[in-house]
């Protein structure tokens, strides 16, 4: 199966057996690429065609927001709280980023970064808001009420105490290093502790 | 009535929550399936209120279809092909399990002598009976509206007996409109004189009461938009209001129609004891008021569904619940479906709500 980049860096840094909360699971792909590393996986999901579909596929996964149902999951009850591409569409990131590390031991949190190149030179030389093909949707269509960059997150993991234990960055569909990533990274992932 | 149903008696007293015990209790029931041989393809259906154990055959009394048939046979989401369905008639019902209509060692039907039950009691019959059938450890228990609840007492009071938990459109608890709801409907059956305190076996029976108890119900089940699309203000079979009492409006003849089918069927003094356990259903407070701590370690795997146009038990009650679970740390799935049909949508035609049983169970 073809898992995103992000998912797949993810995947590939939990550990076998684990215990984990998919924030915004979608269809359960990185749930199922997770279920055969044994790992005991549970969902939050708005949508719920996508509810229906992870249940039909034998994965636990609750239908909800994410904003008001992470207060109900007792502190430290997984080993990591995974939020792939919804710390966005969040009403308030910060919250949801405490909530995330009172939850999980670990946290994994990867979003599109609004300061990559493409996206500065959309609203540089455009003068509107970007719509390119790691965001595509206008400005008042997009659920993505909280646009952030590799520098903010970076700020917000420091204000809020969170130790950044690995960083993984891509464009595209391809990884990145480091250098420049808060320019060159159309997605950006973290590991919070 | 004159049907013969397939039942046993269960070998030991049952006890119960209100004190004492029910000796001799019987439980009538339907298996549709093979069993495995290692008997772990076995799958507890519960049954609502006014529900009974034909649940994909045919009801002796109407000549109906079972009232899942939807939802249970060969190659349905409930594959019969795959899994044995074991569904049976609760006590406190009058389908062939013991209830009031039964009779007492004193050679009189019980009537009113019948001890009220709960929702853990039916519950206790239905582990009883699968004692009885050798069946320790279920692949599944699902139920809808007061089966659910069954099934979810089943799984805070008896957690061993259940791999997984299918709870539909239920809750946890009646709440305070729930039970008048129910309270309409008793005193509407009280208030008949055929009622007779409840010693009217033998006799004429009190259907003008259990039809209005029916008619107040059903109205519950339904959904305003719901009604609204079926019947609107159409009249019916006739031109113009007839400035009188009789049933003008379709959606009148439709409930006159729904109550008078009822009382065919139901035994009203059952009704009684029935509402009751529903009424006095409250998992938190069985479990020193901590819903979670109901769930405490349970082994097993849950999901729970609900409509987005049921008012009975409304999409806050089964959030509650998968709270509940999730402070437990219980595996838990929820989907609020989207139907027309209101509390009844569960048992209507909702393919959603197939492909996610299918999924589930599976």
């Amino acid at each position: 199966m073809n898992l995103r980049p992000d998912l797949a860096a993810i995947a590939g840094q939990v550990a076998p057996g684990s215990r984990v909360l998919d924030i915004g699971c979608g269809d359960g792909a990185l749930m199922l690429a997770l279920r055969d590393k044994q790992c005991d996986v549970r969902g939050i999901e708005i949508d719920g065609a996508c509810v229906e579909r992870c249940v039909a596929r034998g994965l636990s996964v609750v239908q909800g927001d994410a904003d008001r149902d992470l207060a109900d999951y007792p502190d430290a009850s997984f080993d990591y709280a995974v939020l792939s591409q919804t710390l966005q569409t969040a009403a308030r990131p910060d919250r949801m980023l405490e909530q995330l590390l009172r939850v999980g031991t670990r946290a994994f949190v990867s979003f599109p970064n609004f300061a990559h190149w493409r996206t500065r030179a959309a609203l540089m030389f455009g003068g509107r808001m970007p719509v390119t093909r790691a965001l595509p949707v206008t400005w008042y269509e997009t659920a993505n009420i909280h646009h952030v960059t590799v520098a903010d997150f970076r700020d917000l993991a420091w204000a809020k105490g969170a130790q950044i234990k690995g960083e993984w960055f891509f464009s595209g569909e391809r990884p990145i290093g480091d250098a420049g990533a808060n320019l060159r990274a159309e997605f950006a992932v973290f590991e919070l502790a | 009535m004159t049907f013969e149903p397939q039942s046993l008696t269960l070998p030991d007293p049952l006890p119960l929550d209100g004190g004492g015990a029910l000796a001799d209790a019987r439980i009538a029931f339907e298996t549709y399936g093979e069993l495995a041989p290692d008997r772990s393809n076995a799958i507890l259906l519960c049954h609502a209120l006014t529900g009974d154990q034909y649940v994909a055959s045919t009801h002796p009394l109407t000549g109906k279809p079972g009232w899942w048939q939807r939802m249970v046979g060969p190659g349905k989401p409930i594959d019969t092909d795959r899994y044995h369905v074991i569904c049976a008639n609760v006590i406190g019902s009058c389908l062939g399990s013991s209830g009031p209509a039964s009779i007492a060692p004193d050679g009189a039907p019980y009537a009113m002598r019948f001890p009220v039950i709960t929702i853990r009691d039916m519950v206790r019959g239905l582990v009883g009976l699968l004692d009885a059938l050798g069946i320790e450890r279920l692949h599944a228990v699902v139920g809808g509206s007061m089966g659910g609840m069954q099934a979810l007492s089943l799984a805070a009071n008896w957690p061993e007996r259940a791999e997984r938990v299918l709870v539909i459109a239920s809750t946890s608890r009646h709440s305070a409109q729930n039970i008048a709801f129910h309270e309409l409907g008793r005193q509407a059956i009280m208030a008949d004189p055929d009622w007779r305190q409840g010693g009217y076996y033998g006799g004429d029976t009190p259907d003008n009461g259990l039809a209005v108890a029916r008619m107040a119900a059903h109205i519950t089940y339904l959904s305003e938009d719901g009604l609204t699309a079926k019947f609107g203000r159409n009249l019916q079979d006739r031109p113009e209001k007839s400035f009188g009492f009789d049933a003008d409006f379709q959606v009148e003849s439709y409930l006159r129609y729904q109550g008078s089918g009822f009382t065919r069927r139901f035994d009203a003094n059952s009704y009684l004891y029935i509402t009751r356990a529903m009424d006095y259903f409250d998992l938190a407070e069985e479990h020193g008021g901590s819903l979670a701590r109901a769930f405490k370690d349970t082994p097993a795997r849950f999901c729970l569904v609900s409509f987005d146009s049921d008012w009975l038990y409304p999409t806050a009650e089964s959030r509650h619940i998968v709270h509940a679970l999730n402070a437990a740390g219980a595996p838990v799935s929820f989907v609020e479906l989207s139907a027309p049909f209101g509390h009844d949508s569960f048992l209507l035609d909702v393919p959603a709500l197939d492909r996610v049983v299918k999924g589930f169970v599976e």
